[in-house]
């Protein structure tokens, strides 16, 4: 039992969160240095593409672990989260397009270069107000939780759980990505938004401002697993669990369900947006894809790989999935759905508990011969 | 005997064989081959007189000559004067045929040709005879063509011989159709009278006609004309509506297959099977590798397909429950997650196998083509088929669900697992016969499937999440639910179409499910009671 | 009085400045009371115009043979099923037919599950935390500290239901009578004035039984306390008086002695308890 006053400040005193923050320091520090002081031709020197890789790497590891937060605990299994990644990155994506301003192919300062070729007069009013870099990153958080907030409200006011509520979110991404894949919508259809130049007045091809996106994400993967793990460890968290394992039980002891699920379910997928927000500069584009069914599964396979219920196995299994991605795409594109096909029966047959699973089990026997008795973290 | 009655006879011999000679000429001028010839030297204005009488000696050679003249294919051997058609006038030498006998005359250089001209009110002149012509032949269909031709296009000579061929024409709707013709010429004429023998009709041309006649100078016929398209106006809606309910229904019958196989495996036993949508894909295949199986002969291809497809898919899917789903039992997440990475494997291995492109699936002829209601309704075949094989699968099912065996040790087995077990039901093995059954009607969906959508790796994945909303919206467990719940769907599917875009249609009855479900989380057709809350 | 001098009297109370805390008003004597509801699923009628009062400190049995509606009865009252027709109140003031589960539970009706219910994935000890009395709204669930205070009462309880050894261990380990026991510990550290208990005693050792009716008789008086059996001997052991659900409806009502001499009783259970 940890004994601490504040619920943010708990999961500091937790090994595991120790642990965690301390690989993640270490790898980005490692990383900078790498790119920063090793010469270009060195085997050591990590390139500008592989800062950008890795910062995309761990964009995936901070919408696992917004996806681990309520299939792990809340024992909602969402298949939309991918919906709330891309509304935080159409919301970035959408500042990003305003900073171009007059440097577009058609040079009109305030209409993006698509509306320009659809012939929009004026700025759609919804566009209003993602000049402004502040504007534009509270509704990186704003879009994604409002979304959750009347999606949620609805979904577990009528107490749809289960399979029926993880088809529901894939008919959502479903149909957001309809909608988004539409001209009149005014995101870009197809295409959807590309060609940004800079962010916050730093040139985005620059070496400088990858790194700086990388390390951004980095802290931001940090601050998004102590507010889940915070959640996670205190009595609201266990709540969260006993709503997941007896959900009628919870409601008989007078808690709402309906508003626990709420809760943490806006909370990640605003923790998805962040994510997202911080994917698109570092991609350069944005388009409705993101929205589709597959990728939103795909995050699940991730969740499952690393392990649920433990939030740095999401970590653990987004990276892996997405390395893997990576080698696999490169060297036989076609052979990667077999591998990810695969991957889902694998992992949900053999191993249900995911790869935290088998440390844990490791741990345990190892702190079984020393006769360790304080076996809770 | 006199010298008087001897020339008396002789003259009177004479004066007959003259006058029967003289008959003969006469009957000569007016049998078909002479007015052929005297075409050929006649001028433009006595021409049309003279096909009008080529066509009313009633030869049956008439109509072949019309045409020809009509296409400029009538010529004369310069040499000879006979009369040829020319049948190809492609190159220098034209390939000819007698006239009048249509023996094959082998070819000519076009030079010793000479065409008979024709100018185009000739033309017109002509396909007014011809309609007439084909208004006496024997087949009604082909009088109706006829008459249906005639609309608008009756002129004064044309109305008086119309109006004697309605004295003999015995078929109701080729009359109707005659009507029609002469009604449309007399409302040109300023006939208010006439107007209300229109006013039922929905034929295009009708309705051009009296959209002039409201423009009339004469106030009493655009009144009459008015109130007589707005008649018409309705019964088209009527149509429109009709049109909408039968695409709205032949959508929904598609989603019923695609969904009751899922009703089955989902709906009856609570397995999440995200490579249903495959599973229909493969029946689709299995469509198509049997049209390579038969070429030239898509019509028993389909039909062999049916029980191959439906055997196909049952195989995969049992395969898939040996292998993973049993694994699973009472984890529906993780069912949910390897089922979809089965549905992956299967989309890649077409894919590979055989192409990522679409595949063409040949529609036979007894599918193709339309039913015509009226002038305005006509139902496509193969949707009409696609209605009628959904509803006898979900017939067959159903039976199987009520009456077999089968049936009833499913139904056993679903609600309590212990008690049918202990009842020596085995188990397992109903659980394999019931995925089978559901997985292999998703392969009757994809043979039905491949007659309407274009066969292609992509086909399963654009069903699948339509097919749990039917299953949800229905209620889970139940196949009538499934049923009224696909139809219903579609319908509302094709209403929203018109005036929100097929896209936006998609996406708002997305939102529906989603706004129905928090009324009636359980669907249209829930299952009530203390098992049911789990 | 004017509404003026009611706000600029000091000593009025409005009636929504009340705290929720204590609102059952029970000065008219029942503290559940429930009248002529029926309730039908798919056209079989699972209760059927059925009375029931519970006097204020009341500890009252409930028995009935297998679908008589005693679960569906504490479904109705526990607001996890709507009837079709009747009334249910809670003292004279809250009619739970308006009110759904947590706000039920919050004010002071704890239910025990037919099959015990607790959360294998958490500790008996948080079983219990979360079972406790509090302020159960989101933030401050959220924010919620474990003080000293809170730590002695859940000891407090571990002890009277005998789980202190097994305190930090989760609760999915724990054997169907101590889940039973752990259970009846978190629905007292609810603090509810009516306890809902369905089936305590299933799947317990003569002992254990014994000390659960020693519990159960304890408690009445200061609080009221329904008990759904079906084990005789148990219900004989504490039992004042007994209801007996027939078919959806109050079949007898009585003492024991009174109800099992009852000829209805009797021909209901023929072969059972006769």
């Amino acid at each position: 039992m940890a004994t601490s006053q504040t619920w943010l400040l708990r999961p500091f005193q937790e090994r595991s969160t120790q642990l965690f923050l301390g690989v993640l320091f270490a790898a980005l520090v490692l990383v900078t240095f790498l790119h920063l002081f090793m010469p270009e031709d060195s085997a050591l020197h990590v390139s500008a593409y592989t800062v950008t890789l890795l910062g995309k790497y761990l964009c995936y590891a901070l919408l696992a672990v917004a996806v681990d937060l309520v299939w792990g605990y809340l024992g909602i299994l969402s298949l939309g989260h991918g919906a709330f990644f891309a509304l935080g990155g159409y919301a970035m994506g959408m500042y990003l397009m305003r900073q171009i301003g007059d440097r577009g192919v058609y040079g009109d300062p305030v209409l993006p270069d698509f509306m320009v070729f659809l012939n929009w007069q004026e700025l759609p009013w919804y566009w209003q107000g993602f000049d402004m870099a502040w504007f534009a990153f509270i509704m990186v958080l704003l879009a994604p939780g409002l979304l959750a907030l009347v999606f949620g409200f609805l979904a577990f006011r009528s107490r749809v759980t289960g399979v029926y509520l993880s088809i529901i979110t894939q008919a959502l991404t479903f149909a957001l990505m309809l909608a988004f894949f539409r001209n009149e919508m005014g995101f870009g259809g197809n295409n959807g938004l590309t060609d940004f130049k800079d962010i916050l007045g730093f040139d985005l091809r620059s070496d400088a401002t990858r790194l700086g996106l990388f390390l951004a994400t980095g802290i931001a993967l940090a601050v998004g697993y102590v507010v889940c793990r915070a959640i996670v460890t205190s009595k609201l968290g266990r709540v969260s669990v006993a709503c997941r394992d007896a959900e009628a039980r919870t409601r008989f002891l007078g808690y709402r369900v309906e508003r626990v699920q709420l809760f943490v379910f806006v909370v990640s997928a605003m923790l998805a947006g962040v994510a997202g927000a911080l994917y698109v500069p570092q991609v350069g584009i944005i388009n409705p894809s993101e929205f589709s069914p597959l990728f939103s599964i795909e995050i699940v396979v991730w969740v499952a790989l690393g392990g649920r219920a433990t939030l740095y196995g999401a970590v653990i299994g987004a990276l892996l999935v997405n390395y893997a991605k990576t080698v696999f795409t490169g060297i036989m594109p076609d052979a990667w759905l077999f591998a990810l096909g695969a991957l889902f029966v694998l992992v949900t047959v053999f191993l249900p508990k995911g790869i935290a699973g088998l440390l844990q089990k490791r741990r345990q026997k190892d702190d079984d011969q020393p006769g360790a008795q304080e076996a809770t973290a | 005997m006199s010298i008087h009655r001897l020339l008396a006879r002789m003259v009177l011999a004479v004066c007959l064989a003259l006058g029967a000679t003289l008959a003969n000429a006469q009957a000569q001028t007016n049998a078909p081959e002479a007015l052929l010839k005297r075409l050929v030297e006649a001028g433009q204005a006595e021409k049309t007189d003279l096909l009008k009488a080529l066509s009313e000696t009633g030869d049956e050679r008439a109509r072949g000559w019309l045409e020809a003249v009509r296409d400029g294919k009538l010529a004369m051997i310069e040499d000879t004067g006979a009369l040829v058609i020319v049948v190809n006038n492609r190159g220098r030498n034209w390939q000819i045929a007698d006239a009048l006998t249509g023996e094959d005359l082998g070819e000519m250089s076009r030079r010793d040709l000479q065409s008979l001209r024709v100018n185009n009110a000739l033309r017109a002149d002509i396909e007014g005879i011809l309609s007439v012509i084909d208004l006496t032949v024997a087949d009604p269909g082909q009088r109706l063509d006829a008459a249906r031709n005639l609309l608008g296009e009756v002129n004064e000579a044309l109305a008086t011989q119309l109006q004697a061929r309605l004295q003999v024409e015995d078929n109701g709707q080729v009359r109707d159709m005659l009507t029609n013709a002469l009604a449309i010429y007399q409302v040109e004429q300023g006939d208010v009278e006439a107007v209300a023998t229109l006013s039922g009709s929905l034929n295009p041309t009708v309705r051009a006609a009296l959209n002039n006649a409201v423009n009339s100078d004469d106030p009493a016929l655009a009144a009459a004309a008015e109130k007589a398209l707005a008649s018409i106006e309705q019964k088209l809606k009527l149509n429109r509506a009709a049109e909408t309910l039968y695409f709205g229904l032949s959508l929904g019958s598609v989603l019923v297959l695609a969904a009751i196989g899922l009703a089955i495996t989902f709906g009856v036993m609570g397995v999440i099977n995200m490579a249903h949508g495959e599973l229909i894909m493969l029946g689709a295949y299995t469509t198509w590798g049997m049209q390579q199986l038969f070429p030239g002969q898509p019509g028993l291809a389909l039909i062999l397909s049916i029980p191959a497809g439906f055997l196909v898919a049952a195989l995969a899917g049992i395969a898939i429950e040996r292998s993973v789903i049993q694994y699973l039992k009472g984890r529906p997440l993780e069912t949910l997650l390897a089922t979809f990475g089965i549905s992956l494997i299967l989309q890649q291995l077409v894919r590979t196998v055989i192409s990522p492109l679409n595949r063409t699936v040949v529609t036979p002829e007894w599918m193709s083509g339309s039913i015509m209601v009226n002038e305005a309704l006509s139902l496509t075949l193969n949707r009409l088929y696609v209605i009628g094989f959904a509803l006898v699968v979900f017939a067959g099912l159903m039976l199987i669900m009520r009456k077999t065996r089968l049936g009833l040790e499913v139904r056993a087995v679903t609600q309590n697992r212990a008690m049918a077990r202990s009842m020596g039901i085995k188990a397992t093995k109903v659980d394999i016969m019931t995925f089978a059954l559901g997985s292999g009607v998703a392969g009757l969906a994809g043979v039905a499937l491949s007659q309407i959508t274009n066969v292609g790796p992509n086909l399963g994945q654009n069903y699948i999440i339509d097919s749990f909303m039917v299953v949800v919206f229905g209620g889970v467990g139940n196949l009538w639910g499934t049923l009224i719940a696909g139809l219903s769907l579609g319908t509302i599917n094709q209403l929203l179409e018109p005036w929100a875009g097929a896209v936006l249609a998609k996406i708002m009855v997305l939102v529906l499910i989603i706004l129905f479900i928090q009324k009636r989380p359980r669907g249209l057709f829930p299952q009530k009671g203390r098992a049911a809350e789990g | 009085m004017s509404i003026f001098e009611q706000l600029a009297n000091r000593d009025q109370v409005f009636e929504f400045l009340t705290p929720v805390a204590s609102p059952v008003d029970v000065r008219h004597g029942p503290i559940l009371y429930m009248e002529d509801v029926s309730v039908s699923f798919d056209g079989f009628k699972a209760i059927n115009n059925l009375n029931l009062t519970i006097d204020d400190g009341e500890l009252r049995c409930i028995i009935g043979p297998n679908g008589a509606g005693k679960t569906t009865m504490m479904d109705i009252i526990t607001g996890k099923t709507r009837p079709d027709t009747g009334s249910v109140w809670f003292g004279s003031r809250h009619n739970l037919l308006r009110m759904n589960e947590p706000d039920i539970a919050t004010l002071g009706i704890g239910r025990k599950f037919q099959k015990p219910t607790v959360f294998e994935a958490l500790t008996v000890f948080e079983n219990l935390e979360l079972a406790m009395a509090a302020d159960k709204r989101i933030l401050p669930t959220l924010t919620a500290i474990m003080t000293a205070e809170y730590r002695d009462r859940i000891d407090e309880i571990l002890e009277m239901i005998g789980l202190q050894a097994l305190r930090d261990k989760p609760a999915g380990i724990l054997s169907h009578g101590q889940k039973q026991w752990l259970e009846i510990g978190m629905l007292l550290m609810q603090k509810p004035r009516l306890l809902l208990v369905d089936e305590p005693v299933a799947g317990m050792t003569e002992q254990e039984m014994e000390r659960t009716a020693e519990l159960l008789t304890s408690l009445a008086g200061k609080q009221s306390v329904v008990v759904v059996e079906h084990d005789m001997g148990f219900v004989r052991s504490i039992a004042r008086k007994v209801t007996v659900l027939h078919q959806g409806s109050v079949l007898a009502e009585g003492t024991m002695d009174q109800v099992s001499n009852d000829p209805d009783v009797i021909k209901v259970y023929l072969g059972e308890e006769a």
